[in-house]
């Protein structure tokens, strides 16, 4: 008997794409969620080789919350171009100056929960009717709940009790008009194997993954990259570190990691042997238990 | 070098409550794989604290929505995710009681192997005999009883095999190929992740070795050879590939090569493969779950929604199908009349339901026939008439291409998930 046995990585990519492929098919106007981090990237990857030689048959939209990384943006514009893929831009910012949200203020302001107006009205502006995410169950106990196929109502909302049960591999992608789905082909993926999955099929990456030099302030506990949405405040004092970031969000509340992990092979390894989450250093997740499913609620990724 | 060997992914369900301590076998298992992060752990100690408990609440590790921990209850089925050097696992935590079938079945859909947990004070309950049968329903054909608080039993043989030998006369009605019975204490970690040496008259592996160990590719079809089309992929470039039309899919069974003579349903057209794809690069055979690209030799109509398969080996096509479903709306019931959607495969087709055969007591497994509706949680057998004909397998022979759905057309809500029998075996063999 032949042996027909696959690796993790082979079953894990074979179910990512086939995902990809059942929202390209059940909806009228799919679009893929773009952050400029890991996940995004590798996704972007899978629907590339999951539609060749034909380009993916969606674009990409990006929510710029206007305090990325230089280095996150510069990534995004050569790969759309290196890719052949067309790609929109939402901006926080443009949300903020027409009042369709307001800036948080305080000591831990962020313009996080707010990406969810501009993702929502950017959805409706170019009637996008599913938005494909990197997001996976293994980041965050309300994301351990998620479908691959998770149904939106009309005011974008997740409601997590009320979900439809999946089975098999059966994804229905039916809905009213005015709603919409959010799709995560990557659910069943950890950390490790995004970064398995990166060096088997030789990814680049921004170079903010890899360890650098970098000036860095300690805020709420969290290691702070300074650039330009970065600036110290009075009392805090500024550092040169050796440092990375294990997830990619905005630089005001992306936590750095001190490592001299300048590989793949030693980002792999250091992965292996993390005592910590990858989320750890968000922020946005340490403001209490479920901070996570309150915004996935309100429309979050 | 076996020893060294990925042995891929293993999916396992998992059923019960608090009580029979299956949150902290769970815990257990992923503490001692060092897949519980110190971050999460800190965050656990809050919320155990919060809630006023002593100790950390393993519970709180899956329970992730703020309505499961006010309650203390799990309503959905939650995901875990661990690996060892040997394999990956992914956990499908469900809750136990009767009103959660549903999810239990969810969970049951995609798992090859069910971790049963008993007290081996209390021996089988009623949870375990329907998380056992709800297992054997979906096709499950391994399934492991840890017998639990073996420590509370002063690690009793006696009382171990007690417990074996009543599981074993409920499970002789059930189609599960394997039983592994492992006798644990969750709380001391006593053959969880190492073998116990408080219980020496064990010869059997400790639950991470069996875990880690047990063979589960017989679960996916390698003989009957079938690939539903999810889409064509045409590109219309200026370049190399002006004239590629490939189609792509998830091979549901078999072993598909270069060359072989396929034939398309419906239809019934026969021609041969021209080459295939996994993303840029060819293969020399496509077997699954492999997701990939077929080319055709002859240019033949096929879209989405269409089944290619072997001439000598094809599914069996009808517009009449038998199915035991287990239905999941609390809205409305169903009833003899019905129109629904059927999803199977990669198509979807209106459907009304023709009768209701009878409806099976998922504690007792005593079949009532006659009866008016399934409601929320029952399990039944029904016939369905499709508006056109679908091209399908017995479940137990093929888990993907003999599997639906149906949809409300109304609500689109998904009501019920079905498991397809063929009365007579397809004319055509292998």
């Amino acid at each position: 008997m032949p042996d027909y046995h696959l690796s993790q990585l082979d079953l894990l990519e074979a179910e990512a794409i086939y995902v990809l492929r059942e929202g390209a098919a059940q909806f009228q106007r799919p679009v893929l969620l773009f952050s400029g981090g890991k996940d995004s990237i590798v996704l972007t990857h899978l629907a590339c080789k999951a539609f060749w030689p034909e380009k993916p048959p969606f674009p990409l939209l990006h929510v710029d919350t206007g305090h990325n990384f230089p280095e996150t943006l510069e990534y995004r514009d050569e790969m759309v171009q290196r890719l052949g893929l067309r790609l929109f831009v939402a901006s926080v910012e443009e949300s903020i100056r027409t009042g369709r949200v307001r800036e948080e203020t305080g000591a831990n302001a962020s313009r996080n929960r707010l990406q969810s107006v501009t993702l929502l009205d950017a959805l409706a502006k170019w009637g996008f009717d599913a938005a494909f995410g990197g997001a996976r169950r293994d980041e965050e106990k309300a994301r351990a709940k998620e479908r691959f196929f998770s149904h939106r109502d009309e005011f974008g909302q997740w409601d997590p009790k009320n979900q439809r049960p999946e089975l098999w591999n059966l994804y229905s992608g039916r809905m009213a008009p005015g709603e919409h789905f959010r799709i995560f082909p990557l659910s069943n993926w950890t950390e490790l194997d995004i970064w398995s999955y990166i060096k088997r099929e030789e990814i680049a990456l921004p170079s903010l993954y890899f360890a650098h030099e970098r000036d860095t302030v300690v805020r709420g506990g969290v290691i702070l990259g300074l650039c330009q949405s970065v600036q110290p405040r009075p009392g805090e004092v500024v550092t040169r570190r050796t440092v990375r970031f294990r997830t990619m969000g905005d630089a005001p509340i992306t936590g750095a990691v001190q490592s001299t992990a300048a590989t793949i092979d030693a980002i792999l390894a250091e992965t292996a042997a993390a005592r910590t989450t990858e989320r750890g250093g968000r922020a946005d997740d340490l403001r209490s238990d479920t901070s996570m499913e309150d915004r996935k609620k309100e429309g979050y990724f | 070098m076996d020893a060294a060997r990925d042995m891929g992914l293993l999916r396992f369900t998992t059923a019960g409550s608090v009580d029979d301590g299956k949150s902290t076998l769970i815990g257990r298992l992923l503490y001692d794989c060092k897949a519980i992060f110190e971050d999460q752990l800190s965050a656990l100690e809050r919320a155990s604290l919060l809630k006023g408990g002593s100790g950390i609440d393993l519970s709180l590790l899956t329970d992730g929505l703020r309505a499961e921990r006010e309650q203390g209850i799990t309503i959905d089925v939650a995901y875990r995710y661990f690996a060892t050097p040997r394999r990956k696992f992914i956990i499908a935590d469900t809750p136990g009681h009767v009103q959660y079938t549903r999810n239990m079945v969810t969970g049951a859909s995609t798992a090859n192997l069910a971790l049963l947990l008993v007290d081996a004070r209390s021996g089988i309950s009623e949870q375990t005999r329907r998380h056992a049968f709800l297992s054997s329903l979906l096709g499950i054909k391994s399934m492991v009883l840890c017998v639990n608080k073996m420590d509370l039993v002063d690690w009793s043989r006696k009382r171990f095999e007690e417990v074996c030998g009543e599981f074993r006369a409920f499970a002789s009605r059930l189609a599960t190929a394997s039983i592994t019975f492992i006798p644990v204490s969750a709380l001391y970690g006593d053959n969880v992740a190492t073998r116990s040496a408080n219980m020496p008259w064990y010869e059997g592996p400790s639950l991470l070795y069996h875990l880690e160990n047990t063979y589960v590719g017989g679960d996916l079809d390698m003989v009957n050879a079938r690939f539903p089309v999810q889409t064509v992929i045409r590109p219309h470039d200026d370049g190399a590939f002006h004239d590629f039309r490939g189609y792509a899919g998830q091979i549901a069974g078999g072993v598909f090569r270069p060359g072989d003579e396929v034939v398309i349903l419906p239809g019934g057209k026969k021609t041969r493969i021209g080459a295939i794809f996994c993303g840029d690069k060819t293969v020399t055979e496509a077997f699954p779950p492999l997701s990939v690209v077929m080319t055709l030799t002859d240019d033949v109509d096929v879209s989405r929604g269409d089944l290619l398969a072997k001439p000598h080996n094809q599914p069996t096509e009808g517009q009449d199908l038998d199915a035991i479903l287990c239905w999941f709306s609390d809205k409305r019931p169903l009833r003899a009349g019905d129109r629904v959607i059927l999803r199977h495969t990669t198509r979807e087709v209106q459907a009304v339901v023709k009768s209701l055969r009878y409806k099976v007591d998922v504690n007792t497994l005593h079949k009532t026939e006659a009866v008016p509706e399934l409601a929320l949680n029952d399990i039944g057998r029904v016939q369905l008439r499709t508006a056109k004909p679908i091209h399908y397998d017995a479940y137990e022979r093929n888990r993907q291409t003999g599997s639906v759905i149906l949809v409300d057309p109304f609500d689109n809500s998904t009501l019920a998930c079905g498991m397809l029998s063929v009365k007579q075996p397809a004319s055509a063999q292998e």
